[in-house]
């Protein structure tokens, strides 16, 4: 059946639905890819005998017509789809991405979330005049001052807004301002101590 | 919290409110707070605010220069650094939704520009209209790259318009109403022909079809809650 592998390739996505990134399917990609050449060279030939006058042909160039448009359709549901994934990625991870998930991606991603980066850093740049404002930054609305963090992991020497320098050493307790750890939560250094 | 708000921001910044004609820090934390909640509600983009933005950018960079001034263990100071940190708040998650929504509308948001009188407002400032632009041709080319320039000649454009969705203008909203409005068409294209008209009474709230008030969010009649 036609346009059986693409809809493998959209399920693919959809079996991970909770906004992880699955292996970029290079290989189905081609698949599809090449089920599209052969309807279009099949339809090639039809349409050239259907002008001579076999107007029977018509109906078979139809469906394979609607197959390719249907191919189309899907694969470029299924790169915009993972683009919107990896775009969430920019906004949880910071412009650094884990080495696993950049694992996952093609080079050409890997291109288009260079220039979203790019993008979306000359937009909090200009915002406002001045030096810009981080809106990656404040997700949630602020309930208290400070938080109660605990280190994960080794990070090394933190600088707050005061001037003081803490050390922030694996399991290590620290009473913190909000908006100085907001991204190192988010990237797995810190964890929020809730008691 | 908007009285909270907008008496912190006033009497920590009561020096440049000169400046800017007539408005008061209070009053210009005020507007911030309808177009977050103008923003975040509506299904659609609206106009863009790019004076009030960059008038809230001005007021928290002075309170935190004020800020700097006042000695350390000063219990008035944690109180204006938490303001600062709800205004700031405010600020991003109004310019991230507006983000959002351009991403999520990008050929349709470009097409409303193009289309634009000469006169007319634009929707988006500067920075967003470049961002939006960006965002076009780096999809466009990501998705030629891998996929389209493979395909057979005659498939080897998308036409954006068709493919993004619009946004959903029959979506409903919660509404506050702020200046009075009579005879509002509550929906307009039913079958059978009696209108249905209603009242909206000033201060009073309803649940209704975004696209039947849509204009009057944009002249500040009513607000979303």
């Amino acid at each position: 059946m036609f346009c059986e592998k693409v809809t493998e390739l959209i399920r693919e996505l959809q079996r991970s639905s909770d906004g992880q990134l699955p292996a970029f399917n290079e290989d189905g990609l081609r698949q599809v890819l090449q089920e599209m050449e052969s309807l279009y060279e099949q339809n090639q030939t039809d349409v050239n005998e259907a002008k001579t006058g076999r107007s029977d042909l018509i109906p078979s160039i139809k469906l394979r017509h609607c197959c390719l448009l249907r191919n189309q359709r899907c694969i470029t549901a299924y790169l915009y789809d993972r683009l919107l994934r990896i775009r969430a990625l920019r906004w949880e991870y910071g412009s650094v991405l884990p080495a696993n998930v950049r694992f996952h991606m093609c080079a050409e991603e890997l291109q288009w979330f260079s220039q979203y980066k790019k993008s979306l850093a000359s937009f909090m740049r200009s915002v406002g005049g001045g030096d810009g404002l981080d809106i990656t930054q404040d997700m949630k609305p602020p309930k208290s001052l400070y938080i109660e963090v605990r280190c994960l992991k080794d990070h090394g020497e933190f600088e707050i807004d005061d001037g003081t320098v803490i050390l922030l050493k694996k399991n290590s307790q620290h009473f913190l301002p909000r908006w100085k750890c907001e991204q190192l939560i988010r990237q797995g250094v810190l964890e929020h101590v809730v008691s | 919290m908007s009285d909270a708000l907008s008496d912190d921001g006033s009497d920590i910044n009561q020096d440049d409110s000169q400046e800017d004609v007539i408005m008061t820090p209070a009053e210009l934390i005020a507007k911030l707070e309808e177009a977050w909640l103008n923003e975040k509600f509506s299904p659609e983009l609206l106009e863009n605010k790019s004076e009030v933005v960059e008038c809230v950018m001005e007021q928290l960079t002075h309170m935190e220069d004020n800020l700097q001034r006042v000695k350390k263990g000063d219990a008035k100071a944690s109180v204006h650094r938490m303001e600062i940190d709800r205004i700031r708040f405010m600020l991003s998650s109004y310019l991230r939704s507006r983000l959002q929504k351009i991403e999520k509308f990008f050929p349709h948001v470009l097409e409303r520009e193009k289309s634009r009188g000469e006169g007319d407002p634009s929707l988006l400032s500067p920075e967003e209209f470049a961002f939006a632009k960006e965002y076009y041709a780096n999809t466009e080319t990501y998705l030629k790259a891998v996929a389209l320039k493979r395909m057979p000649p005659n498939l080897q454009t998308v036409d954006m318009l068709k493919a993004v969705p619009e946004p959903c203008l029959d979506s409903f909203v919660f509404l506050r109403v702020k200046e009075r409005q009579d005879n509002i068409l509550v929906e307009p294209e039913t079958d059978d022909q009696r209108e249905y008209v209603v009242d909206l009474e000033e201060g009073s709230q309803h649940l209704m079809r975004y696209r039947t008030i849509a204009p009057l969010v944009s002249s500040g009649a009513v607000q979303l809650i």
